[in-house]
C-alpha cells in the first residue's frame, strides 16, 4: 500500500521566472494551486505563476483537520460544497495522484435543544438539496462511535446528531501537491520564498506584482492569500470585512481500536478524526481575538483536550504529540469572498476562515472560470465582494463549527 | 495572550473578558457616503501590529476596558 502511494507522489516541476505572465496568483496555498491548475487543464492558460511568500501549502491548506464535508445549513453553501465533496472524490482518478481520501461520515452531535433544533434543520435543508445526511438519536450515535460517552461526561448529554453520509477526510499536503504536480507539468511556474511588496498599477488598473526580487508583470492578478489578506488587499486599496483570527489544531500518539467517523459538537465547537497514520487529529474554536501569532497556546490545548475527552473519554490516556496554529480568514458572515474586486485587473478568493480545506477543488475550479471566460460563475455568484454593500450577507456560522 | 490586567480587578484569566472587538472610524479618503456605511458596518482594518480595542470584563466588573495590543505578537501594550 505505502509503496503505492509512493509511486503516486508526482514531482513537481521548478522553473526559472519570467517577468511577465498572463496571470499571477498570490498564495500558493490549496485555493491558488488549485486555480492555477484547473486554468491550465479546463481552459488551456497555462501562462500562469503562483507566488509563495513561503513554501506551498505552508499556511492554512498544510495546518487545517483535513475535513471535506457539504452538511451546510443555508441553500448556496450547500450546493457549492458538494459540488467540492464530489470534485474531492474523483481527485485521485483526475490527477493519478494518492491524496488519501477516504468517506467517513460526519457524526455532529447535539447537547441542547438548541443544537438539536439547528441539527433538525440542518438535516431538512441538506436532504431538500439532495445531500445525505440523517438525523440520529442518542442510540444510532452509539452504534455509529461505539467510543462516545452519551452522558458527555456527566455535563454534555448528547441529545442527538446529524450524520452527514459522505463526509470524508484527505491528506491535506497530498493534496496541495497534486494540484501543484498537474498544474507545473503543464508549465505553470511556482514561485516559492517570494514575498509581494506591492501592486503594479496603470491608472486604475492593477498589472502585476512588485516582489522582493523585483516586478513581475501581469494580464490579471488573484489574491488566494489566507491570514495577511488585508494587507494584500491593502494594496489595492481595497478593505475586506475580514478578521485574522488563529485556530489551534494537534494529534495524539496512535489509536488502534480506530475510529472510523468523523465526530464534531455543536455547542462545544470542537472535532476529531483519525489519520491515514492512526494519530487522533482534533481542532476547536478560533481565539476570540485577532492576531498573527502562530504560537501554539497552552489555554487553547487545554480547552480543547477538555472538551473533545467529554465526548470520547478513552482520549484522556492519549498524548498529544504535536500541535500548530493557522492564522484564518474570516468574514464578517462566515462565508467565502470569491471573485471580482472593483479594482480592475484584480480578483480575490478568501473569507475561507475555518472551512477553505473542503474548497479547495470548487474554488479553484470556479475562480479559473472566472479569470478565462470573465464571467462569475453562477455557483460563486451569491459569495461576491459586494453582497455585503446590498445587505445580502451570507450568514452561515453555525456550519462553520468552530465558534 | 493568557491574561488581563483589568485596572479594577487585576491580573485575571482571559476567559473572564469578552472581545469586544476593534475600534477604528472610516478613513478620510473614504469619501463616499454609501463606502463609508460599508465601511463602517462591515469592515475590519485587521492590522498585523498596534490595534486599539474594546474588551468587556464580562465575569469580573462587568465594565469596558480599551486595550491596545500588538497582534504580530498577541500582546497587549497597554490597558486603560
Amino acid at each position: 500500500m505505502v509503496s503505492e502511494h509512493i509511486a503516486s507522489l508526482q514531482p513537481i516541476a521548478w522553473h526559472e521566472p519570467r517577468d511577465s505572465y498572463d496571470v499571477v496568483i498570490i498564495g500558493g496555498g490549496g485555493h491558488g494551486l488549485s486555480t492555477a491548475y484547473y486554468l491550465a487543464t479546463r481552459h488551456g492558460i497555462t501562462n500562469v505563476a503562483v507566488v509563495e511568500v513561503d513554501y506551498i501549502a505552508s499556511g492554512n491548506t498544510g495546518r487545517n483537520t483535513t475535513i471535506i464535508r457539504s452538511n451546510y445549513a443555508i441553500p448556496e453553501a450547500i450546493r457549492f460544497y458538494d459540488h467540492s465533496r464530489q470534485l474531492y472524490a474523483g481527485l485521485e482518478a483526475e490527477t493519478g495522484a494518492a491524496i488519501f481520501h477516504r468517506v467517513k461520515g460526519h457524526v455532529w452531535i447535539a447537547h441542547t435543544e438548541m443544537g438539536m433544533r439547528t441539527e433538525r434543520g440542518r438535516v431538512l435543508m441538506n436532504q431538500a438539496m439532495g445531500v445525505d445526511t440523517e438525523l440520529l438519536g442518542p442510540a444510532d450515535v452509539k452504534r455509529l462511535v461505539p467510543q462516545v460517552d452519551l452522558t458527555g461526561a456527566g455535563r454534555y448529554a448528547v441529545l442527538g446528531a446529524s450524520h452527514h453520509v459522505p463526509a470524508a477526510t484527505a491528506r491535506h499536503d497530498r493534496v496541495a501537491w497534486a494540484f501543484a504536480s498537474g498544474a507545473s507539468s503543464r508549465g505553470v511556474h511556482l514561485i516559492q520564498h517570494r514575498p509581494v511588496t506591492g501592486l503594479l498599477r496603470d491608472g486604475d488598473r492593477v498589472v502585476g506584482v512588485e516582489t522582493a526580487a523585483g516586478p513581475i508583470r501581469a494580464g490579471m492578478v488573484l489574491s488566494a492569500v489566507g491570514g495577511w489578506v488585508s494587507q494584500v488587499a491593502a494594496m489595492a486599496r481595497i478593505r475586506l470585512p475580514v478578521r485574522t483570527h488563529p485556530l489551534h489544531a494537534f494529534v495524539t500518539n496512535d489509536f488502534e481500536q480506530g475510529l472510523d467517523k468523523i465526530v464534531a459538537s455543536t455547542e462545544l465547537a470542537c472535532y476529531v478524526s483519525q489519520t491515514e497514520r492512526g494519530q487522533m487529529l482534533i481542532g476547536a474554536e478560533f481565539d476570540s481575538q485577532p492576531s498573527f501569532s502562530r504560537l501554539s497556546s497552552f489555554d487553547a490545548l487545554r480547552s480543547y483536550a477538555y472538551k473533545i475527552s467529554a465526548l470520547l473519554p478513552f482520549l484522556r490516556s492519549m498524548r498529544i504529540l504535536r500541535t500548530w496554529a493557522g492564522l484564518c480568514d474570516i468574514s464578517a458572515d462566515f462565508s467565502p469572498i470569491m471573485g471580482e474586486t472593483g479594482v480592475d485587473g484584480f480578483l480575490i478568493t478568501t473569507g475561507w476562515g475555518t472551512w477553505g480545506f473542503k474548497a479547495i477543488p470548487a474554488g479553484g475550479e470556479a475562480m479559473a472560470e472566472l479569470i478565462a471566460t470573465g464571467r462569475t460563475p453562477g455557483l460563486i455568484a451569491p459569495f461576491g465582494l459586494d453582497r455585503f454593500r446590498h445587505d445580502l450577507a451570507m450568514a452561515d456560522q453555525a456550519s462553520a463549527g468552530t465558534r | 495572550m493568557h491574561e488581563l490586567d483589568c485596572p479594577r480587578c487585576g491580573r485575571r484569566p482571559l476567559d473572564e473578558f469578552t472581545f469586544g472587538g476593534e475600534r477604528r472610524p472610516a478613513p478620510d479618503w473614504l469619501t463616499d457616503p454609501d463606502d463609508r456605511d460599508f465601511d463602517e458596518v462591515w469592515v475590519f482594518e485587521n492590522p498585523a501590529g498596534i490595534t486599539n480595542e474594546r474588551w468587556f470584563h464580562s465575569a469580573g466588573c462587568r465594565r469596558w476596558l480599551t486595550v491596545r495590543r500588538d497582534t504580530n505578537a498577541d500582546r497587549v501594550v497597554e490597558i486603560a
